[in-house]
């Protein structure tokens, strides 16, 4: 075997009391991917900011052919060879194709920018990740799957030896996740190590030669790809197994939440019916892009819906207004919990009392506020110091418990939830699914969308799929395997 | 808190200060005389309205130009309406808030549901109320001469509190604006709500607040300040001519906000800063007449002051950043 192209020694880094990474180590090689998993606050990102040269060890050496280097600087870092492809993707969206390949080492005479000929390398560059665009094609016309390949043409145009891709499919849909997946492959044959972060073991399975495990900034094994399992690399996540869920038997009761002939703006030939009973779950799944969080929105009247009518609980939402959705109770826990879900900047009480708040009067109800948030945090487990901590500051996981929590004071009838276990971490997630099955089995209806199929197919009664906007068939109890949900999600026939 | 801490002990030095310089050889103060202290209360009261006004846009992340503008409006407005259309000043008053308030209601609209930047409209606002005014007055100047003594009490009159010493009724229609407006923002729920918008506009209308309503009432409230800032301006000075009444008010009371902690990208601050802010802008305007005997230089020390201010408070931020990580 060749020898390591990256070393990590015993690196430890500590942000103010708390210790991110604990003497971790690895190697890897080249032409070989390592995939890296772990827990949201495992240490992942802080590995992968010191290798970017984001940030310094505070002990330990990294070595490049075995030699110490230092990395002061993300540039540094890619003069060495070693290049980070972003979770969010870090492209200026005004900028031609061949402009971001070249962003910050532009080819230039004088000051004069040599555009033919960058148009030309970042073309070679493209064509290797199998890209189809034009030079001259603008970023923001690119979809989110190309732009990641886009990035991957970027690192090549550098001569990347070491390539750190951090979640990369959590945005991709199938197709585009099965053309980065062949693309790696490729650059792994030609010699590039590959280092792939990753919360989806699916991924892992298919792309691993190795996989190394880090919990609470350590390291947590490590095992060959070959023989990596689901169970064994939970528990090497975790730390102790964890057991498969059986899912809880409800009889579904009144019909509580009725869509028919809902158009949303996002797919206005597409008409949509639906009805989920109270205490039943139930699953919308699709491609990305086949308008299922559009029709998440129109129905609790965030977007306008162009035709059709939505009813909860007998009570037709006429205005189509938010206000009017929460009144009847229905409510959204959506897909951006950052930007939709919660207001980042406040404190834990007040975002869990927002939605409530006015129905306590026109001053704002103190005790009632204290108590609410005492409560939600007790017994949705939100993992806080206090209640005036300010969300920003808590994990994934946590985050989403609040966006949930907050609706349950305004006690709905109909709940409607947005990827809901987007960026939460293995445990976390296990005690999300508890609380949506606690709630149907107080007779609440429950409308997911999520990508995760086995997330899908554990947690639903019943899964819709979407295509094009329209829903294209139904599945049930025995039905819903991950190979029947794929084959309606690309559109294939019903049978 | 801090914040509010530190605009205070700014307002502290400069007042020391500027007494200290005004300390004359023979014993006497140039600066601290009852007659300075009442006018420099009266002044905070009208300008304190008046960033009172600018917090409330502020706070939704938005900004209003056109309150110089208003002021000009309401100022030309209630000497024309009480001496030239004979209305009764009873009337009067409230029906230039009314005017004041429906420009508040046409900004908040072009914004929220005509979805034009905050910036643009009131920056057209500027102009235009302005333009407007001076052709509607055709360049007169607007007074009440020597008659309504009643009505501008309300901004020139004192509540005598020593024998030499009385308190203006301008500051104390500023502190009834600040009382109410702080208990608004601190404790009633559309408070909290213009708050949590001004943070993060999305996220609030997701969880079921009306922001839409929220931001236009922002708008009218500040436009409504604005005008009875006006009438105290207009009642005060006893002339108004359109073509410069309320010039560069809208900066005064932008800076005043900022200077008291309110975030321009909205969802920060709170009423005693912005009291505090505005004093501070008075204090060193008064300051700069006393010692340098000149308002040459008023604009370039406030904002060397306000720079200082905001570099002072970024450093503060970083250390206690890097104190906690």
């Amino acid at each position: 075997m060749t020898s390591p192209v990256l070393d990590v020694e015993r690196v430890s880094k500590a942000f103010g009391s708390v210790q991110a990474l604990h003497e971790v180590s690895l190697s890897i090689r080249g032409g070989e991917t390592l995939c890296i998993i772990g827990e949201n606050g495992a240490g992942k990102s802080t590995l992968m900011k010191l290798l970017a040269g984001v940030h310094q060890p505070d002990s330990g050496t990294l070595r490049i052919d075995g030699v110490a280097v230092r990395l002061p600087s993300p540039r540094a870092a890619l003069d060495a060879g070693i290049a980070l492809i972003h979770q969010e993707l870090n492209l200026c969206d005004n900028l031609t194709v061949a402009g971001a390949v070249f962003l910050g080492r532009e080819l230039r005479c004088g000051p004069f920018l040599l555009r033919a000929e960058m148009d030309r390398r970042a073309r070679t560059a493209i064509l290797r990740t199998g890209l189809d665009v034009a030079p001259d094609a603008l970023v923001a016309s690119l979809s989110i799957g190309q732009r990641q390949l886009l990035e991957i043409a970027r690192a090549l145009e550098r001569n990347a030896r070491v390539l750190i891709l951090d979640e990369p499919t959590s945005s991709l849909t199938d197709a585009e996740t099965q053309r980065l997946y062949a693309v790696v492959r490729e650059l792994k044959a030609l010699g590039t190590a590959i280092v792939w972060i990753t919360h989806r073991m699916a991924e892992v399975l298919q792309m691993a030669d190795r996989v190394v495990a880090l919990r609470d900034g350590k390291n947590a094994g490590e095992i060959a790809g070959r023989d990596a399992t689901h169970e064994r690399m939970v528990a090497m996540m975790v730390g102790r197994t964890i057991e498969a869920r059986s899912k809880n038997r409800r009889s579904a009761g009144e019909p509580v939440l009725t869509v028919s002939g809902l158009r949303t703006s996002a797919w206005p030939q597409a008409v949509v019916d639906l009805e989920v009973r109270g205490g039943e779950i139930v699953a919308i799944a699709g491609l990305l892009g086949s308008g299922r969080s559009e029709l998440l929105r129109a129905m609790f009247g965030a977007d306008r819906a162009a035709a059709g009518m939505v009813a909860c609980g007998g009570v037709r939402l006429s205005a189509h207004g938010i206000p009017c959705a929460v009144a009847a109770g229905l409510v959204l826990v959506p897909e951006d919990r950052k930007q939709q879900g919660l207001v980042l900047g406040m404190s834990v009480r007040e975002n869990l009392s927002l939605p409530t708040l006015r129905r306590r009067g026109v001053f704002v109800d103190a005790a009632y506020e204290r108590d609410l948030c005492a409560r939600s945090v007790s017994e949705l487990g939100i993992a806080t110091p206090n209640g005036e901590q300010a969300v920003h500051a808590l994990s994934g996981g946590n985050q989403q418990k609040v966006a949930i929590g907050k609706w349950l004071a305004a006690s709905p009838r109909a709940l409607l939830l947005d990827e809901p276990t987007r960026g939460v971490d293995v445990s976390a997630r296990a005690e999300i699914y508890a609380r949506i099955e606690s709630l149907a089995e107080r007779g609440l209806a429950v409308l997911f969308v999520s990508s995760e199929l086995p997330e899908v197919i554990a947690l639903a009664d019943r899964c819709l799929v979407m295509h094009e906007g329209r829903i294209v068939g139904q599945l049930s109890g025995d039905q819903m395997t991950e190979d029947a949900i794929l084959r309606l999600c690309t559109g294939a026939a019903v049978a | 808190m801090k914040k509010i801490l530190g605009i205070a002990g700014l307002l502290t030095a400069v007042f020391v200060v500027t007494s200290l310089l005004a300390q004359q050889s023979d014993g006497s103060n140039t600066f601290l005389t009852a007659y300075n202290l009442e006018n420099l209360l009266q002044r905070i009261g009208m300008y304190g309205v008046l960033s009172i006004a600018a917090a409330f846009v502020i706070v939704t992340g938005g900004i209003d130009l056109s309150i110089g503008s208003v002021v000009c409006v309401a100022g030309c407005t209630l000497p024309h309406l009480v001496v030239t259309a004979g209305c009764p000043a009873w009337a009067a008053l409230p029906l230039v808030l009314l005017l004041s308030s429906l420009i508040g209601l046409w900004h908040g609209v072009l914004v929220v549901f005509v979805r034009l930047q905050p910036f643009v409209v009131t920056l057209c606002g500027l102009l235009l109320y302005r333009g407007l005014m001076r052709k509607f007055t055709n360049d007169a100047t607007e007074g009440f001469g020597s008659q309504f003594d009643d009505l501008r009490w309300i901004a020139t009159g004192r509540i005598p509190l020593t024998e030499s010493f009385g308190l203006p009724v301008a500051f104390l229609v500023m502190s009834v604006v600040a009382v109410v407006a702080s208990v608004f923002f601190r404790r009633t729920v559309w408070g909290r709500h213009l708050f949590a918008l001004g943070r993060n506009e999305e996220a609030a209308r997701f969880s079921g607040v009306a922001t839409g309503r929220l931001t236009v009432l922002a708008y009218m409230v500040c436009s409504l300040l604005a005008g009875l800032a006006g009438c105290l301006f207009v009642l005060d000075v006893n002339s108004a001519r359109a073509s410069d009444f309320g010039s560069f008010y809208e900066l005064y009371a932008i800076a005043g906000a900022v200077l008291g902690g309110v975030a321009l990208r909205g969802g920060e601050g709170s009423v005693l800063g912005v009291v505090l802010g505005a004093a501070l802008m008075r204090v060193l305007a008064m300051a700069i007449n006393i010692v340098a005997d000149s308002n040459q230089l008023e604009f370039a020390i406030v904002g060397a002051v306000i720079l200082a201010g905001a570099a002072a408070d970024e450093g503060v931020r970083r250390l206690w950043k890097r104190r906690r990580s």
